[in-house]
């Protein structure tokens, strides 16, 4: 099974510096290093880490009906984004069920798109299957693009280290083209922690070159930057509240029940909307919130949870959250249930925890 | 990785040492390192009596929880307090601060079955891939 496994091109580099190797998606990822995942969650949080997210997909959108095109598929505004910059959006199906969330940066010559690695062929897929009669052209060039993440409070200082300056100017949510070790690197001030910080986009041939770079600058050194894994990536995520395709967010659930609406601009037409629409004016019937144990244990993704003796939800992410310290998850509980302040048990191996909702996020992005 | 050679090992993982007339029971170093950071334990009530065999508490890391067993049959007599609030006591110091249970053997012969340290490097050896 495993030697059907995609490598990204630091893949030998993982396994040389300590990496515990998981399947994830499709890819074999570090789930973290040797110095464990909650020291690298600290260390994005009060320093700086370097994510390798190669296995990202990323499409390319070309052509003068690219904004009609877009708009048609996806649920955020893409006529006022500027170009240079990003928006979050969703692609959903008739129905309003959620196939992916995405990242769109618009950018001189062309539209970058930015999705999860389970999703990028069947994202691919229903891009072309959508193309109509728009003059647009798509492209995957997943395969060969490389993606990286500096994230944290040093993040930009090192990456204005080893860009001569470049990338300090770029606004929040916006992207430019820099040279980082003489290799052009698409750069967004953009990132899945809660920390301030950069992704880059960049040929998958220069992958090495450019991580290198970043990793032995003077300020990397001095900030102690190390390379984080999958693990802290999620738990990064979690705290800020943002959604993970396959938990927050999957078929399974509309933007109303996942809190996603603000994504969804209701005033115009795109694949989903009425539905969306009317499941917001009927009021959904669970919705997703944030608890923590008051009891001790690890809730995880499957848990049930019960009040008043009957079963109402269960956690799609659970966790010892580092930052906050605290056992806490995410889960689809009945609406009347999702109240900050409502205690309810969390099933863990048989055994029923108390948990109280509590207010999202966890932890405020500190660029907020 | 460290094969502590004053303990004896199951191929669960974890450890046993006799201590006086008790056997104290951890996880191995090679166990706490696959395991990753260790974020809750949950360890049995005082004067329980279990099996050899028995899983007798959890041990929950980052990304997964494990069932821990009894590497001989006996009574419950003290739990690890200190890994409630610092569970990571036991990715610090597996083989001393990071003990899970003590027991009270019933039958001693369980004890002197268990692997050596020389049996069980070779037994996670035989795991790598």
């Amino acid at each position: 099974m495993e030697t059907h496994l995609k490598h990204t091109p630091l893949r030998e580099w993982h396994v040389r510096h300590g990496a515990r190797m998981v399947p994830f998606a499709g890819w074999e990822m570090p789930v973290h290093y040797a110095s464990g995942a909650l020291q690298e969650h600290r260390l994005v949080r009060t320093s700086a880490g370097i994510f390798d997210i190669s296995h990202m997909g990323q499409l390319e959108v070309r052509g003068t009906d690219t904004v009609a095109y877009l708009e048609q598929i996806i649920s955020s505004t893409m006529e006022t984004l500027g170009v240079g910059n990003s928006r979050y959006g969703l692609i959903c199906d008739t129905s309003g069920a959620v196939l992916d969330d995405l990242f769109v940066y618009r950018l001189p010559d062309k539209w970058w798109i930015v999705v999860n690695a389970a999703n990028t062929d069947s994202d691919y897929a229903w891009f072309t299957q959508h193309l109509n009669s728009y003059m647009v052209e798509v492209s995957n060039v997943s395969d060969q693009t490389a993606m990286l993440a500096v994230q944290g409070p040093a993040a930009i200082e090192i990456m204005d280290e080893v860009s001569g300056g470049a990338v300090s100017p770029i606004a929040r949510f916006a992207a430019a083209e820099c040279s980082i070790a003489g290799v052009v690197c698409l750069v967004g001030r953009t990132g899945y922690t809660g920390e301030d910080g950069v992704e880059l986009f960049l040929d998958a041939g220069d992958a090495q070159t450019v991580w290198d770079a970043i990793l032995t600058s003077e300020v990397g050194r001095r900030a102690d930057l190390a390379p984080i894994g999958l693990a802290a990536r999620d738990s990064l995520r979690f705290e800020p509240g943002f959604a993970l395709y396959g938990h927050e967010i999957s078929r399974e659930v509309t933007p109303v029940e996942a809190r996603l609406t603000w994504a969804c601009d209701l005033q115009r037409d795109f694949i989903g909307r009425d539905a969306i629409a009317a499941r917001k004016e009927a009021g959904p019937q669970r919705k997703l919130c944030t608890f923590t144990l008051t009891d001790r244990g690890v809730p995880r993704e499957g848990c049930e949870i019960y009040a008043a003796g009957a079963k109402i939800g269960s956690v799609v992410t659970g966790m010892f959250a580092p930052t906050v310290e605290a056992y806490a998850g995410n889960a689809f509980v009945d609406s009347a249930y999702a109240k900050v302040g409502t205690e309810f048990e969390v099933d863990i191996r048989g055994k029923r925890k108390a948990a109280v909702v509590v207010k999202r996020p966890l932890y405020k992005p500190a660029y907020k | 990785m460290t094969f502590d050679k004053d303990v004896k090992y199951l191929e669960s993982h974890e450890w046993a040492r006799k201590d006086g007339d008790v056997v104290v029971c951890g996880i191995s170093d090679y166990a706490q390192d696959s395991l990753g950071d260790v974020v809750f334990v949950e360890l049995p009530e005082v004067g329980q009596t279990l099996k050899k065999g028995d899983a007798f508490g959890v041990v929950e890391s980052v990304k997964a929880a494990s069932d821990v067993y009894m590497p001989v049959s006996g009574e419950i007599v003290e739990t690890n307090g200190v890994l409630e609030e610092t569970p990571e006591t036991i990715n610090e110091d597996p083989f001393g601060d990071g003990w899970l249970i003590k027991i009270q053997p019933s039958d001693v012969s369980e004890y002197e079955g268990l692997m050596s340290a020389e049996d069980y490097k070779a037994y996670t050896e035989g795991l790598e891939d």
